[in-house]
């Protein structure tokens, strides 16, 4: 916060629909615009060049089959989102409740975050065959786990780094009131961090969603989304293969963008998202 | 009766490091409006953090209210008001006024009656629900002056609370300062670099000379009460600047013979 903020006295922002996504419609537009416009040349260049079905499908077709198959693809991606979304919330609620340990006992913080830091280069993707063996691959629970350790990172290092980068005004005020520890992480630690927060848990929608889908390219139930993209691209039917990916994209941006709205409307406060 | 009682109060920051004060005898009696006025270095804030325990002293004691100043700040005795407002972002206007009254436990009935009462009091009726960055520095420090104020301490600390603003906004808060503590009948210790800041706001003036920090003159203020805008006129006024001024450059001079 500056000392000299601007003099006008702005009109506190009201809510409504538009507030929450952040934008007017009309800012929409050039986004729409550059959609289209690559889908557009996407057709295009794969009828002008009669680019093989197998190595790239026309946006057209790969739209029917969507259509087409719109129950069975639903039906593997709600089975998958599951898988994410369990994952998402069993990650980060353990990575944020550890980031509250360690910026509590800031011993355990120095001994434990070295190893967290290394721990978060491991391609944890990579462990994916042996949680398979832990929990069988049909069970959820072998991707939600998957999906869970990749999450933790980012929410934890995120977490700590909001928890840990209160202005120091900010907590000899807390100092002159005599406050206790509870009270620090009450009222000013953690709003603090909460922005910090809600980036490492944007980052872990995306995350969440790779380890369930990847996780299951090693082995899952029949109906998975991952399951069904593999099977498809290995008997050649490409369009339902990416059919498939485009449902995954759905599922995580729909992830992304609940996230996004639940940030905004608990970070009402800050002044960047009111404009 | 005496609200602060500093006595041979000494401070080095680190072993061998500066001496940031070097035996500090002071004593504030109820009511009092008391400057601490010095160059940069002279240790005056040091002081006032010392008062409001928020550093330790190397050596000597703090008595506030009568009881070491640790059991003072636990208390809860002091309010306090930085050069930064300190305001949490996260927290309306009226929140962050509400914010010691929350830690004191007090009913949320209350705490809004009281919150609206001290808005009246710093001028900002209506403000309540804005959110800190909404409003302007001088709005900004006025809150937290209405924070410091919300839970009718004793004793009111505030260091350079004016220092980051114009000319113009200072003079006018300086005013409603005034004001404030004829309303609120507390005692107030104000660390300040502007001789005329603290000629016009105090009933005594303790001008400090750095390396190391101590006292080197203090001066009673006997302007009439009420001061107004036209007190900076009378010629006592500029006498007493003069001679704050004066005994600062004599700290000054002392220094560079030491």
């Amino acid at each position: 916060m500056s000392n000299v903020a601007p003099v006008a006295v702005q009109p506190v922002p009201c809510g409504g629909m538009a507030r929450l996504v952040g934008r007017r419609v009309w800012d929409w537009v050039p986004a729409v615009v550059f959609l289209v416009l690559v889908i557009g040349l996407w057709q295009g260049l794969v009828v002008a060049l009669h680019v093989q079905r197998f190595l790239l499908p026309k946006p057209s077709e790969i739209a029917t089959t969507f259509w087409d198959n719109k129950h069975d693809l639903w039906s593997a991606g709600w089975f998958t989102f599951q898988e994410a979304l369990g994952g998402f919330a069993l990650g980060s609620s353990l990575a944020i409740v550890f980031a509250l340990v360690l910026a509590r006992w800031r011993f355990l913080g120095n001994a434990l975050m070295p190893y967290a830091i290394a721990a978060n280069a491991i391609p944890i993707i990579a462990f994916a065959p042996i949680t398979n063996t832990w929990f069988s691959p049909l069970n959820k629970s072998s991707k939600i786990v998957i999906a869970a350790v990749l999450c933790f990172f980012p929410v934890l290092v995120n977490t700590l780094r909001g928890l840990t980068s209160v202005r120091p005004q900010d907590l000899e005020l807390m100092h002159s009131y005599a406050a206790g520890q509870v009270q620090v992480f009450r009222r000013v630690r953690i709003p603090t961090a909460l922005p910090f927060i809600f980036t490492g848990l944007k980052v872990a929608t995306v995350l969440a969603m790779i380890g369930a889908v990847v996780g299951e390219y090693f082995g899952g139930a029949f109906n998975a989304l991952g399951v069904v993209i593999l099977d498809r691209a290995r008997t050649f039917q490409f369009d339902y293969a990416w059919a498939g990916i485009t449902m995954a994209c759905l599922l995580g941006i729909s992830l992304y963008v609940a996230v996004s709205v639940v940030e905004r409307v608990a970070l009402r406060w800050t002044p960047s998202t009111s404009d | 009766m005496t609200v602060v009682a500093v006595k041979d109060v000494s401070k080095q920051f680190g072993r061998g490091g500066t001496v940031a004060l070097q035996g500090i005898d002071l004593e504030i009696a109820e009511r009092e409006f008391v400057s601490l006025i010095g160059p940069s270095g002279c240790g005056k804030s040091t002081l006032l953090r010392i008062i409001g325990d928020l550093i330790q002293p190397s050596s000597g004691s703090v008595v506030v209210n009568g009881k070491p100043a640790r059991e003072a700040r636990i208390d809860r005795d002091y309010g306090i008001v930085f050069q930064d407002p300190v305001l949490y972002d996260w927290r309306t206007v009226g929140k962050n006024i509400a914010l010691p009254l929350e830690m004191a436990g007090w009913p949320r009935r209350r705490r809004s009656e009281r919150v609206r009462e001290m808005l009246d009091l710093v001028e900002l009726g209506g403000f309540g629900d804005h959110h800190p960055w909404q409003l302007s520095g001088g709005m900004q420090q006025r809150v937290s002056i209405a924070r410091a104020l919300s839970f009718d301490p004793a004793l009111l600390l505030m260091d350079e609370p004016f220092g980051a603003l114009d000319e113009m906004t200072r003079e006018r808060l300086n005013l409603e300062l005034l004001l404030i503590w004829e309303r609120s009948g507390s005692t107030i210790v104000f660390v300040t670099h502007s001789i005329s800041e603290a000629v016009f706001l105090s009933t005594r003036v303790v001008v400090m000379s750095p390396r190391p920090g101590r006292i080197s003159d203090v001066i009673a203020i006997d302007l009439p009460q009420p001061r107004t805008a036209t007190t900076r006129e009378e010629p006592r006024f500029f006498e007493l600047v003069t001679q704050v001024r004066e005994a600062l450059h004599l700290g000054r001079e002392a220094e560079s013979i030491a």
